[in-house]
């Protein structure tokens, strides 16, 4: 940031920028700077509590109305003689019920589901997350290697479990991964896919897993867990 | 005599001595009075009296978590309401559900409310914390409210899992069935976890009775811990963190 010094002019302003009003005692070992523009504050009353009592409507009455509309569901009297076919979990846990599926209980019920725990905890702490520049930023060989390489070991691992639910979207997220390497003919999407850091990726594919695993539970699975179409679905989901 | 005024009335009221013993200050008409308002109020105090324009934007936050409090807001109200009318007993437990739907005032439209907004608080947490990663929030200092974030979401899971059972009908007693047996296989603890869980071997009379307690009073009461760390933790951070902000080249050396 340091330039040579600029020849001394008078200058008529209120700017703090180019006339500093301001004596300050600045450590040898940091650096003196100034924001460009200052942040504008507001009072928190009216600005903010006027939104939030807003939010909080908006939120009840929604609510209001769709306990009008529809009703929570009710079912016969709980018999533990009579199990329905098929018994679900509820919503957000067809994701995981739908991984039981494929793998045997104690993968689906306690390692993956700790897995995650575990992943979204340590977030913070991983340097990858603070310092994460876009993608491709870095040694672009040595990436494109390990990209390949992780996604072959998903593809390997969960193929061998015919859980195509994950295979697919990890092989989608891996292409687009490598579609990010060039911004293409300056389309905006194309831009902002060059932008993606790593951890975003990992992220949106984890989403993607987690939502297209829930969809299929609770949509497409039927009488012994098998697929169906939601429309031939009994119960509907 | 001149007739009667509205304004006049108000103005009687505010300046009266007993309103002056419970609000301290004026009208905000002034930004004395705008700040009074929020540091001598309880509820208001976890504000500052000033925030920074640009978090006010809705596209800083979606509101995201407070949409997902609000619902929480809604579930003990309308909980609180259900409870009045609720025996965790087998089968009364159901026969109270017919009641709330055919008997009670209001009941069916309290349930219903109950309901949704839980999946109003699931589906809030699980994207708020999406909104919190894409954004980078999780950053110095907040960490540890990131944590705090993942324990509210377990907790609300937990809460929405402990109220599924609660109407004991076909659908909770084999949705809860099906994902205790899922807990059964975590290796060693899996089984006594399991039984501690239901009182027992198999979802029963028991377990509604321990969901009912953990639903209605022990995660509630850990939930509010955890949220009040949470919300405390923001104010002690620097107020809610939008989209990564643009760091050195706004910057320059005078």
């Amino acid at each position: 940031m340091s330039q040579a010094p600029q020849p001394l002019t008078p200058v008529e302003s209120n700017d703090p920028i180019t006339v500093p009003k301001r004596v300050a005692m600045v450590r040898p070992d940091t650096r003196p700077t100034l924001r460009q523009s200052e942040e504008k504050w507001v009072m928190t009353f009216p600005h903010l509590i006027i939104r939030e009592v807003i939010m909080f409507m908006l939120v009840v009455i929604g609510l209001s109305v769709i306990a009008l509309l529809f009703n929570a569901p009710l079912e016969d009297l709980a018999n533990p003689l009579l199990t329905p076919n098929p018994s679900k979990a509820p919503w957000y846990f067809l994701g995981l019920q739908e991984l039981l599926h494929y793998f045997p209980p104690v993968v689906a019920g306690v390692v993956i589901p700790g897995l995650v725990v575990t992943a979204l905890v340590v977030i913070p702490y991983a340097r990858i997350n603070l310092v994460a520049g876009p993608l491709w930023s870095g040694d672009r060989k040595r990436l494109a290697t390990g990209i390949a390489a992780v996604t072959g070991v998903l593809v390997i691992l969960f193929s061998a479990f015919q859980c195509w639910a994950i295979v697919v979207p990890s092989v989608l997220v891996a292409a687009a991964m490598f579609v990010a390497r060039s911004e293409g003919k300056g389309k905006p999407f194309r831009r902002f896919l060059t932008l993606v850091t790593l951890p975003e990726w990992v992220m949106t594919w984890f989403v993607l897993v987690a939502a297209i695993l829930t969809i299929i539970g609770t949509f497409f699975r039927g009488p012994g867990w098998s697929l169906v179409w939601p429309w031939n679905m009994y119960p509907p989901a | 005599m001149s007739t009667f005024q509205l304004a006049t009335l108000s103005t009687w009221i505010r300046s009266s001595a007993v309103w002056r013993s419970i609000v301290r200050h004026g009208v905000a008409d002034t930004n004395r009075n705008r700040s009074l308002i929020i540091f001598e109020n309880l509820f208001l105090h976890v504000h500052p009296v000033k925030v920074r324009e640009k978090t006010l934007k809705f596209s800083h936050t979606y509101w995201l978590g407070g949409i997902t409090m609000v619902a929480s807001f809604v579930l003990f109200a309308t909980g609180i309401l259900l409870m009045f009318y609720y025996h965790p007993s087998v089968p009364q437990a159901y026969q109270d559900m017919k009641e709330l739907k055919f008997v009670v005032d209001n009941g069916v439209f309290y349930r219903n409310m109950h309901r949704w907004a839980a999946h109003l608080m699931v589906l809030g947490a699980m994207l708020h914390m999406l909104r919190v990663f894409y954004h980078r929030a999780y950053r110095p200092p907040r960490q540890f409210n990131w944590v705090v974030g993942v324990i509210l979401l377990l907790i609300t899971l937990l809460l929405s899992y402990t109220g599924y059972l609660l109407p004991w009908d076909q659908l909770a007693f084999w949705g809860v069935s099906v994902g205790t047996n899922m807990a059964k296989e975590a290796p060693l603890i899996g089984k006594p976890l399991r039984f501690l869980l239901l009182g027992g071997n198999i979802v029963s009379e028991n377990a509604l009775l321990r969901f009912y307690v953990l639903h209605c009073v022990v995660l509630p009461v850990v939930l509010i811990l955890f949220l009040s760390v949470h919300i405390w933790r923001i104010r002690k951070d620097g107020g809610v963190q939008g989209p990564p902000e643009k760091d050195a080249s706004e910057e320059v050396e005078p």
